[in-house]
């Protein structure tokens, strides 16, 4: 109401409202023009202190992201060496094993090969002895053929009779030569047995060579990824990076399997547990035997953890890796023996737990009023729940394994996660320094569109003054020049961040 | 080397104070009208003891109690136990007890007068001895008290941290005519347990006993 009364009391400054409304619009005008040029500034340097904050923390972030990636570049890069010198190791190993392997079967193989050549030469000389040639009778039945059948009896008997004799020798001979040559065949038949074995020989040294030069090439591929790795090569980041990614949500999958495994293997001895250490008390918000349970699983997990480190399928804790052979055996052996116990224990649990079950549920049906069902006597249940309860710690022993992987992934996915989630608050700064600077541009500007008839009347007047003095000119300039003074500083400041 | 024993001790005292039973365990008092016709619906409460034995863990506190002339009296608790920390134990107490029920349920006299208040007063003695977490009494009655001539139960209850429930109100003759009476005497028990810091239930659909340990 006051307020009323004193927007009437100004409306009443002269008998016409209208006219006292015009005279109050006019001296707002008049004010709103003179304020113009401190509210200009208040409210640029207003839009220029938020930009500017909001670019300098989104620079530092950038910084920081910087120094974010090239950490996670180097830690990504470590990860790679490490893998490569443990792939390389392993092949090396499987070459050592390959080639002394190979080496040791070599003087058996070398002298199986000197045997079978002793032989085979043996055999060749045996063959070498060439059965006696036919004899030369050609030049003497030449001679005798020259001889001139007379026909003298005594010559025509005589040339039968050497006929006679000469196609017996000639028989005998023939003989002698295709038995000889029987011989020598059966000898030369008898090297293809030799032959085969030398060829058998050849093919198996072959094929460890063979070998060998496989892995001597996945040797050189690793050596080259080691390569690639060593020199910080973005390819080789990337490849790092890409495998980091993969390991982490595959682990990670492997995880959750081994999380569900825990929680049937918690559920398995919760309940008995409440028999051994009561299931009334608790710790906390928990209760005790939940606890004991879940405890038990721990631990076996970490037994599972010690067992995989022992016997160097992970490399979790360093110190466990580079114990000396004999504590290692020691070490494995332990760790063996108390997840076995474990496991014992796990399965006496599930048998107690069966047996409580069953107890409960005849409870049940007796507080229920219902006639009691015969409880399944089958041993199967009872036998399947224990052989679970030995077997689940034994199969949570290995989610060392992927727990491996999953940290080591983690830590990439991590610094990317956080390296991009950096870049977004960046440009979200900028974007809201940006914003606000423009909409105090804005206001600047609809601050001008409102009194726009007292600037144009300010320039009009401060031109007439240009033509009397020089320095008016001089203020009138500044004052025309107003917004573009203020554009210009901020373009620079903006050049400037 | 005497110094890490002290710290074993002290970490053994600190884990055993960390293991809390009482706070966790239920305490249930169950008071049963065994007044005039009430009394026949006696065979209703026994479904509500078998819910509650169904229910209550290792560790919990039950009680079973008549309502008759005089209830402030330990004579007129017909069952209590505290189940025993081993499930089997513990079921095995449960059998026990609901054999003690059946038996009484079956030679069970009606009472001529009904002192309500009187059984209150004897729960709520029996659950704070028993010092469980949670405190429920259970009525089991049409809330219409009936006291004996001499009688005198103007005790205000002390009733913070119990939770007292009637179950099964059922509608007297003189309710059916005027439903007021009814609304009257529910009300009436309803200020005089919220007056002594309980909070205060009816629940009369014995379907719904889930509800009991709702809060």
């Amino acid at each position: 109401m006051e307020v009323f009364m004193t927007f009437e009391n100004l409306l009443n400054i002269t008998p016409n409202p209208v006219f006292s409304f015009l005279i109050w619009i006019l001296l707002a005008l008049f004010t709103l023009y003179l304020a113009r040029r401190p509210f200009h500034k208040s409210v640029m340097s207003f839009g220029r202190i938020i930009r500017n904050a909001m670019r300098l923390t989104a620079n530092s972030l950038l910084l920081a992201e910087k120094n974010l990636v090239r950490r996670n570049r180097e830690v990504l890069m470590a990860a790679g060496l490490e893998n490569a010198e443990r792939a390389l190791e392993r092949e090396f190993d499987r070459v050592e094993t390959a080639i002394s392997r190979n080496l040791e079967s070599f003087p058996k193989v070398n002298r199986g090969l000197s045997e079978i050549i002793h032989k085979l030469e043996e055999d060749y000389k045996k063959s070498e002895d060439v059965p006696p040639a036919l004899p030369n009778w050609m030049p003497v039945i030449e001679s005798i053929s020259k001889i001139k059948n007379s026909g003298d009896a005594v010559v025509s008997n005589m040339l039968t009779e050497i006929n006679k004799s000469l196609n017996e020798q000639h028989a005998k001979a023939i003989e002698s030569y295709r038995t000889d040559m029987s011989k020598r065949h059966t000898i030369l038949n008898k090297m293809a047995a030799p032959w085969q074995q030398v060829m058998k020989h050849l093919g198996d040294m072959n094929r460890s060579i063979g070998k060998i030069t496989d892995r001597a090439k996945r040797i050189d591929k690793y050596m080259e990824d080691y390569e690639k790795i060593r020199k910080k090569e973005d390819s080789a980041a990337r490849t790092l990076s890409s495998s980091s990614l993969t390991q982490f949500f595959i682990s990670g999958f492997v995880l959750l399997i081994a999380f569900g495994g825990a929680l049937i293997n918690f559920n398995l001895i919760a309940l008995p547990m409440s028999e051994m250490v009561g299931g009334a008390s608790y710790i906390g918000p928990y209760k005790t035997s939940d606890v004991a349970g879940l405890v038990i699983i721990l631990v076996e997990l970490t037994m599972g953890l010690f067992l995989m480190e022992s016997l160097r399928i992970t490399r979790l804790f360093p110190v466990i890796g580079s114990m000396d052979d004999k504590m290692r055996h020691r070490m494995i052996w332990v760790t063996f023996t108390m997840l076995a116990i474990l496991a014992g224990v796990e399965s006496a649990l599930a048998f107690m737990r069966d047996r409580i079950a069953h107890d409960m549920e005849a409870l049940r049906q007796t507080l229920a009023g219902v006639e009691q069902t015969k409880l399944a006597t089958s041993l199967i249940p009872t036998v399947g729940q224990m052989i679970m309860g030995f077997i689940l710690p034994f199969a949570l022993a290995f989610v060392g394994i992927p727990l491996e992987s999953f940290v080591s992934s983690a830590r990439t996915v991590l610094g990317v996660v956080a390296g991009a989630l950096i870049r977004f608050t960046a440009f979200s700064l900028r974007l809201i320094g940006n914003v606000i600077y423009y909409l105090c541009r804005c206001v600047v500007n609809i601050y001008d569109i409102l009194i726009f008839p007292t600037i144009w009347l300010g320039s009009l007047f401060g031109s007439k003054g240009t033509k009397s003095s020089k320095s008016k000119k001089k203020e009138s300039f500044k004052d025309s020049g107003k917004i573009g003074v203020v554009d210009r500083e901020d373009m620079a400041t903006e050049n400037k961040v | 080397m005497k110094k890490s024993i002290v710290f074993i001790i002290m970490m053994g005292i600190l884990l055993a104070g960390c293991t809390e039973t009482k706070k966790h365990t239920k305490g249930v008092y169950m008071l049963l009208d065994t007044s005039g016709t009430y009394a026949l619906e006696l065979q209703r409460a026994r479904s509500i003891l078998n819910y509650l034995l169904g229910v209550l863990q290792p560790g919990d506190t039950l009680a079973v109690a008549t309502i008759d002339t005089g209830s402030f009296s330990e004579k007129d608790i017909i069952a209590k136990v505290t189940f025993d920390e081993r499930p089997s134990v513990a079921n095995n107490q449960k059998r026990a007890f609901m054999q003690k029920l059946e038996n009484f349920v079956s030679a069970v006299k009606s009472s001529p007068y009904t002192d309500i208040s009187g059984g209150i007063l004897q729960a709520i003695e029996y659950l704070n001895e028993a010092g469980t977490g949670k405190k429920y009494i259970l009525i089991f009655s049409d809330l219409k008290e009936d006291l004996a001539k001499g009688h005198v139960r103007d005790v205000p209850f002390r009733l913070s941290d119990f939770n007292v429930i009637a179950l099964n109100v059922t509608k007297l003759r003189q309710d059916i005519r005027d439903p007021k009476l009814y609304m009257l005497r529910v009300e009436d028990w309803r200020t005089k347990v919220e007056g002594g810091g309980g909070g205060w239930r009816v629940i009369n659909d014995l379907e719904r006993l889930d509800n009991i340990f709702a809060k």
